[in-house]
């Protein structure tokens, strides 16, 4: 296990996504904009209306922060895991670079900054929802962008692991069905976790969306995160134990 | 200072020796082939030249810099023309360039007046908009082979450059890399086209599994290994197979299927002979890579 060994050949791997993403930027940023829109007023309204305030909040706003997190952590798995796999095995993109002065590292410290960028464009296309829907205005709103590229690099790790460990874009079904689903729905996405049974919320408590929403949900409201520095720490820890171990990964199956 | 300087280079997988104690010497402006059958540690050599992979034993210099510790260095001033096209399908032929040049550290400005020299020297000028989807083998070869020229390299790595492309198109390679050659370009190639490396290599290897078997300039190797005349007896063979046999027509002779290979200095009697038969289909060539690279390597297949 080696440490990344950082350098700023990454910039031209980053500026490649970036062109391939403005070719298609109006859809994209038309998708992150439209599902949790769709998502905030057909839930937000739909059931709101039927469930009392959650901790004094209408639901909507309860929902608003959960759907931030959800959609980023969403935005950067897709990325790292579909997206990142096709260049490193279908396109044979990372094969191409490796002839040039550009390192492993460099190409997945771009990939990694990359999809950071994706999460925080995710995470302004919601907060565009969440001010368009007049869920809340606030200036403490700000600091969603910021968030949403935290968020976006604790799950960019998490899943470049399972794009360094996968043989195919099946494999990238157990990830879904044992991580992401279970952490949508145990996390306080769309209800508090304080509702489940004990030993799930101590699972809850456990996985980083938690952490995520324990930081989105105070923002939304005005206020500032308590535990901040943990909530942070734990984002942090997830997104660089992850891309280190994805570098170790990477760097063992490309010199087989 | 040779470009490429090798000693005892070794490379194992598991209980698989891929590469084993390669010497290689490669000298400024020459152009060498690396020949070998399937599996016979070509790419595993050219990859541990760029410093990809990681020898177990062996020395490597390209350019004075020592491999793999200054593999990032040395990449500066190589293009790699890989084996399978690995042209960037998200963009087209002119971004295909400019991204690649930005992996140099090239700006915008010194890649605009670069790439469309490249799409000329390509022949892909009128492509220059096209995604690479819709480009023909040949023309992504083409661009594959501008591509790596894009650094201005002065070493060229090309693993098998032709494969997969028609006649029209691998002249039109070869006769891309002689002029490559002549502006002073160093250049190491695989193939296992023999008339290839006839056609392009001042000197070459024949690698087999992962050793150095021979090497010399192509006449060298033929003269060496091969008597200057072939006749190749194509069908009906028994019936000169007993003459054959009996009398010392040619110097050696090699059975395969149908076909009998026959080598020798002097071919008029054998000539002779055959000419009594008309019924017999028969080749009289002069000796050449290919009869060298069998009658070194054998002619089971190599799946």
């Amino acid at each position: 296990m080696r440490l990344p060994q950082p350098s700023l050949r990454f910039i031209p791997i980053w500026r490649r996504n970036l062109l391939v993403w403005r070719k298609l930027a109006i859809p994209s940023m038309l998708g992150n904009l439209a599902d949790p829109m769709f998502y905030m007023l057909a839930l937000g309204f739909g059931l709101g209306h039927l469930l009392p305030k959650i901790n004094g909040i209408p639901y909507i706003t309860f929902l608003a922060a959960g759907t931030l997190c959800y959609a980023t952590m969403n935005s950067a798995t897709f990325e790292s895991l579909y997206s990142a796999f096709s260049r490193m095995q279908i396109q044979r993109t990372w094969d191409a670079i490796l002839n040039t002065p550009v390192t492993l590292d460099d190409i997945i410290i771009g990939e990694f900054t990359w999809s950071i960028t994706k999460s925080m464009l995710s995470g302004i296309a919601i907060l565009m929802a969440i001010l368009i829907l007049g869920i809340a205005h606030n200036i403490m709103l700000i600091w969603l962008i910021p968030l949403a590229g935290l968020i976006g690099a604790c799950f960019t790790g998490m899943a470049l692991v399972m794009t360094a460990l996968a043989p195919n874009y099946d494999f990238f079904m157990y990830y879904f069905s044992l991580a992401i689903t279970p952490m949508t729905l145990l996390c306080g996405v769309f209800f508090p976790s304080s509702e489940l049974p004990a030993l799930l919320q101590h699972i809850s408590a456990l996985l980083p969306l938690s952490h995520a929403i324990e930081l989105a949900r105070p923002l939304v409201l005005g206020k500032i995160p308590s535990h901040l520095f943990t909530h942070v720490a734990v984002l942090t820890c997830y997104g660089l134990i992850g891309l280190c171990l994805a570098i170790n990964l990477i760097e063992k199956r490309f010199k087989q | 200072m040779p470009t490429v300087h090798v000693r005892g280079l070794t490379k194992k997988y598991g209980g698989y020796t891929a590469v084993n104690g390669l010497d290689l010497t490669i000298e400024r402006g020459e152009c060498f082939g690396l020949l070998g059958p399937n599996g016979a540690g070509k790419t595993t050599t050219l990859n541990l030249l760029l410093g990809r992979i990681t020898a177990d034993s062996g020395h490597i210099t390209i350019h004075n810099e020592p491999i793999p510790s200054r593999a990032r260095q040395s990449r500066m001033h190589i293009g790699v023309v890989p084996q399978i096209d690995n042209l960037d399908p998200d963009f087209t032929v002119t971004e295909n360039l400019a991204v690649y040049g930005r992996y140099f550290g090239m700006d915008k400005k010194t890649l605009q007046a670069k790439i469309p020299h490249l799409l000329d020297f390509a022949e892909l000028s009128h492509k220059a908009h096209s995604p690479i989807a819709s480009l023909s083998g040949g023309m992504k070869r083409r661009l594959t082979l501008a591509r790596a020229l894009i650094n201005d390299p002065d070493l060229l790595i090309l693993d098998e450059p032709t494969t997969g492309l028609d006649p029209q198109a691998r002249h039109m390679i070869w006769q891309r890399l002689r002029n490559l050659a002549q502006q002073g370009k160093t250049i190491l190639l695989t193939t296992h086209f023999m008339e290839e490396a006839e056609r392009l290599c001042d000197r070459l290897t024949i690698l087999d599994g992962g050793r150095h078997i021979a090497q010399g300039t192509p006449e060298n190797l033929i003269s060496e290994y091969i008597e200057p005349h072939v006749i190749e007896i194509i069908s009906h063979a028994d019936t000169v197979q007993e003459a054959l046999h009996k009398q010392a027509y040619c110097d050696r002779m090699e059975e395969a299927g149908e076909t009998l290979f026959c080598y020798m200095h002097t071919p008029e009697l054998l000539i002779q002979l055959l000419e009594i038969h008309p019924e017999i289909r028969y080749l009289h060539r002069p000796a050449n890579l290919e009869d060298v690279f069998i009658k070194l390597t054998g002619r089971e297949l190599r799946d």
